[in-house]
């Protein structure tokens, strides 16, 4: 056996800790005219990041799962993967951003310090095999996001927002502990693999247990936005500066699903306890459907349209969870990842619109997009089909594999309920391209963004074509992901 | 066997050309995005014409039949193949789009790119419906011809366009998404397959059979539209530019009519047997009392959308009366209506793009000053109202002998339309061509020129060649229908 460093594992989070804190300090020395360095650092460090993820899951990773920190950390397929499209997720949403952060004073160090710090609490979730790990990187991450909502200082609604999220999550977070120090009473560990083989040998406490699992079921459907813990989503996408909307509203639904993977099916997934918190869950993912596709009817702001839209989407992400099993599980990682280049896109062209003092936030901004730029129009065109989950793109295929999912389970009812909100979505989605496409332009000022962000946007458009075109390679990857992982 | 993939080219060339088209830009450039465009459309009519050549009329089952895997995770395939009755339609989908790309050369001056190559891109996709053999790959087809259509009708459709875009998009979205839940249920029925084949053999009980039946018939009854879900239409015909009511009614509708052929009947047909009743009734309510409606309207376009209604449940009459005459009548009147819809709406719009109205008392008198066209009017008023010699004719008096063979009060009832049909379209006619010459803007008009004389041309010959000698369209149906006949007699509930 050759030897192997044991914190291998963890090679990735420590390679990004090490780089926030030297992007932190070395920032101090940058002056203002010269803030594209630490852009340029932050860029280097998350894809320096992707690199190490690549070598561990190269080098160590047969297909295995690996455990480091005596058992509280684990990499495994699913979140080498997830990782990887973390950062490259984080890369975009920098590259988006750059522009818009630089016409509002938010290009400052501090704000790619904590993106950094985002994304480690996130890759810190995403391995987490212990509740305390669990919890550090959600809270690391959940600072990290306060931090950025409030940091547009005078903005009132933005502190609003930070405000309301803050305390929100605090709750939340709360809910989460209490939640994991039942399961800790009932369990006697805290490991979530411990904790899966003492429920298995039938040595729980049944009441105590499921009572701490309410807990953590409401604390997840906070962290996802589900219904009826979804209240600070909307003010907080619509009070955040669009930069750290996309960023709240995007990757880190990568690491709330493995969060749910973590605890809910690898921590308590036996057969009693599953049938319990899938219960939960499918009443959590209609009233989702129901309350995300109605609601987004009546707004007039995208970004809360969008805010809206996102609880239907985790709705559908809930529903391939309590699908359970193989597929279940895969089908929901599909979705999470296509959601995430979607809502990526969505954004990012609100931040393309958007220019000094100008924010394109409401859905009237985007009257007449095609003739102002035909391409971008289509690119938005492709974005919005696919968030409704109309063929050839891939938003179908991720509904798609969900839909088969849950059948498969038996549900047929919660299919026909999906696809019946799913139709009461697509107005929504149709809406906004019956104003870039069959209304005369408000605003005739010319879109030009920089060569990188439209490069970007041109690709990430194109990507919800060609995926929905050829999806194989995608739904191969999570479906690997999950079976390795499980 | 076969060289080139045919069917592939003839999805694909349209669609390719269409991004071809889009890639000229703005509206600098529209000559050439026309000239692209055209060059796309007959590049695309030519590659169907060697599958005509060599398709075999005795051979059953499907033919040109290519299968590449796709979606492993859902065992879909990327599986083409037609028979006789999708051969007919391709065909008239790719003539069609010719037709479309030269009826709107001049008319169009706003964002004629975009126009071109949305129009060329519904053209593959529906040819995609047409071909595939996979279900998920037919979904993909059927559902993505939402979005070009959708956009027609919303940027060059008239002052109402936006309801009307809205409107058809809920309406057919709503239909299809139901069928995508039979369709998966068919999955995991069949086994793991999303083969249509498989489907064809797939064993059902009768309740599942009834919940599929209705799940499909949601998605096609929309489409085709069957009378109480034929709302969208009017309105989207009205509003939609010519090249989008020709489409529409021409290829559009077809695809209801053909998910049912194709989808509907072999796979659930116990469920078809003991709902052939609902069918019959909801198509004859559609021929009598739609037609009825299309006499009372006041806007041409309206007139000839009731009339397209009025017609399509010609088609799903034959389908649901089980026997070859029936079911040959309902393939060769989808045909033949998609050239006589198409025309009536070319000739609505020469008219349209003269006057500016669609309104039969803005008119009268038009054969004074535009004699040329009224004659070709004619020919299609006479066609729609099924006269012998035309197109119109071979697929309604078929269908009228299959439905007598079933029962001499369905015949009754369907035959009507040969009166009603006459009624509306010859009186529309009267009031709009004939007559003293009824106002200043009539005494203006300037008859149809070369390349409307064209367009109307190529569509006079296929309605006349139909209606004379339907031998080489009735040929390469038979085997294909007495195929799908034998599948849906063959009970499919499962041995107890």
């Amino acid at each position: 056996m050759q030897y192997i460093d044991p914190l291998w594992p963890a090679y990735p989070e420590i390679f990004m800790l090490a780089m926030a804190c030297v992007i932190l300090l070395a920032d101090l020395f940058v002056r203002d005219e010269h803030r594209g360095i630490t852009y340029m650092l932050t860029q280097l460090s998350l894809a320096g990041c992707a690199v190490v993820i690549w070598m561990t899951a190269i080098y160590l990773n047969t297909g295995e799962t690996m455990h480091t920190f005596s058992g509280m950390y684990v990499a495994d397929m699913m979140s080498d993967v997830l990782k990887l499209i973390t950062c490259f997720g984080v890369m975009s949403i920098l590259v988006y951003a750059r522009d818009y952060l630089a016409a509002r004073g938010m290009f400052r160090g501090e704000f790619f310090a904590l993106v950094l710090f985002a994304a480690l609490g996130m890759m810190v979730m995403i391995s987490a095999n212990h509740l305390l790990t669990l919890y550090l990187g959600l809270e690391l991450l959940s600072l990290s996001l306060y931090a950025m909502v409030a940091l547009q200082r005078d903005s009132g609604t933005a502190t609003e927002a930070a405000m309301k999220y803050f305390v929100l999550g605090a709750l939340a977070s709360g809910m989460l502990l209490y939640g994991m120090s039942m399961i800790y009473g009932a369990t006697g560990s805290l490991e979530i693999t411990r904790i899966a083989s003492v429920i298995a040998d039938d040595g729980a406490k049944n009441l105590v247990l499921v009572f701490g699992l309410v807990f953590l079921v409401a604390g997840i459907g906070f962290k996802l936005g589900a219904v009826p813990f979804h209240m600070w989503l909307p003010d907080v996408y619509h009070g955040a500066p669009t930069a750290v909307t996309l960023f709240i509203g995007s990757v880190p639904k990568l690491a709330a699903f493995a969060f749910v993977i973590r605890l809910l099916v690898q921590g308590l997934g036996t057969e009693e306890i599953q049938g319990h918190w899938q219960q939960m869950l499918a009443v959590m993912a209609v009233l989702s459907l129901i309350v995300g596709n109605i609601t987004a009817i009546a707004q007039t702001n995208l970004k809360r349209m969008l805010a809206y839209s996102t609880i239907s989407h985790m709705g559908f992400l809930l529903i391939g969870i309590v699908a359970g099993g193989l597929n279940g599980y895969a089908s929901s990682m599909f979705y999470v990842v296509v959601y995430v280049l979607m809502n990526l896109g969505a954004f990012g062209m609100i931040m393309l619109l958007s220019r000094q003092g100008f924010e394109a936030e409401n859905l009237e901004d985007f009257k007449g997009l095609n003739q102002r730029s035909p391409w971008y129009a289509f690119l938005m065109l492709l974005l919005m089909f696919s968030m409704a989950g109309v063929p050839p793109t891939v938003g179908f295929y991720a509904k798609f594999a969900v839909l088969q999912a849950i059948v498969e389970a038996g549900h047929v009812w919660l299919a026909v309920i999906a696809v019946v909100f799913s139709l009461i979505g697509a107005f929504y989605y149709l809406r906004i391209v019956k104003l870039i496409y069959f209304d005369e332009p408000a605003d005739t000022a010319i879109l030009a963004p920089r060569t990188d962000a439209g490069l970007l946007m041109s690709l990430n458009g194109i990507a919800v074509l060609a995926f929905g075109v050829f999806p194989q390679p995608l739904m191969t990857l999570c479906a690997s992901s999950i079976l390795a992982s499980l | 066997m076969y060289a080139l993939p045919l069917l592939s080219l003839a999805i694909w060339i349209p669609i390719v050309f269409g991004v071809l088209v889009l890639a000229t830009g703005s509206d600098r450039n529209a000559p050439l995005a026309r000239i692209i465009a055209l060059v796309g459309a007959v590049l695309g009519f030519v590659v169907t014409l060697p599958l005509y050549a060599g398709f075999s009329p005795q051979m059953g089952g499907f033919q040109y039949v290519q299968k590449v895997g796709w979606i492993e995770a859902f065992n879909a395939h990327y599986h083409l193949g037609i028979d006789g009755v999708s051969l007919l339609l391709l065909l008239l989908n790719s003539f069609t789009t010719v037709i479309v790309v030269l009826a709107g050369w001049e008319i169009i001056q706003k964002r004629v790119a975009q126009y071109m190559a949305a129009f060329l891109m519904l053209s593959g996709l529906m040819n995609g419906v047409f071909c595939a053999l996979d279900a998920l790959l037919f979904y993909v087809f059927f559902e993505a011809t939402l979005i070009p259509m959708f956009i027609i009708i919303g940027i060059w459709g008239g002052p109402n366009r936006v309801y009307a875009s809205i409107k058809f998009f809920l309406y057919t979205l709503l239909g299809s998404l139901l069928s995508l839940v039979a369709l998966i249920y068919l999955y995991f029925a069949s086994g793991g397959s999303f083969s249509l084949l498989d489907f064809y053999d797939t064993p059902l009980a009768i309740g599942a059979q009834t919940f599929i039946f209705f799940a499909f018939f949601m998605a096609f009854a929309v489409k085709v539209p069957m009378w109480p879900v034929h709302t969208w239409l009017p309105d989207a015909h009205v509003e939609a530019p010519t090249g989008g009511s020709v489409v529409l009614a021409a290829i559009m509708l077809k695809l209801g009519g053909y998910g049912f052929l194709r989808l509907s009947l072999p796979i659930v047909p116990d469920a078809s047997h003991a709902l052939s009743g609902f069918m019959i009734f909801l198509s004859l309510v559609a021929v009598v009392y739609i037609g009825l409606v299309a006499l009372v309207q006041t806007d041409m376009k309206k007139l000839i959308a009731y009339s397209s209604i009025s017609h399509m449940g010609f088609v799903t009459l034959g389908l649901f009366i089980f026997n070859a005459q029936g079911m040959e009548g309902a393939v060769i009147q989808m045909i033949s209506h998609g050239f006589v819809s198409g025309a009536l709406f070319l000739c609505v719009g020469v008219l349209y793009d003269r006057m500016h109205s669609r309104q039969i008392g803005d008119y009268g008198g038009v054969v004074n000053t535009m004699p040329v066209f009224a004659a070709f009017f004619m020919l299609f008023a006479m066609a729609n109202a099924g006269l012998p010699g035309t197109s119109g004719f071979v697929g309604e008096f078929t269908v009228i002998l299959g439905a007598m063979q079933a029962s001499f009060w369905y015949a009754f009832a369907a035959a009507t339309t040969l009166i009603f049909g006459a009624a509306y379209t010859l009186w529309m006619y009267k009031r709009v061509v004939f007559g003293a010459v009824a106002n200043a803007h009539v005494a203006e008009l300037k008859d149809i020129n070369l390349r409307e004389f064209l367009v109307l041309g190529l569509l006079a010959v296929a309605v006349l060649a139909m209606g004379i000698w339907p031998a080489p369209f009735a040929e390469v149906i038979h085997t294909s229908v007495a195929d799908l006949l034998s599948h849906v007699m063959h009970s499919k509930l499962p041995v107890q």
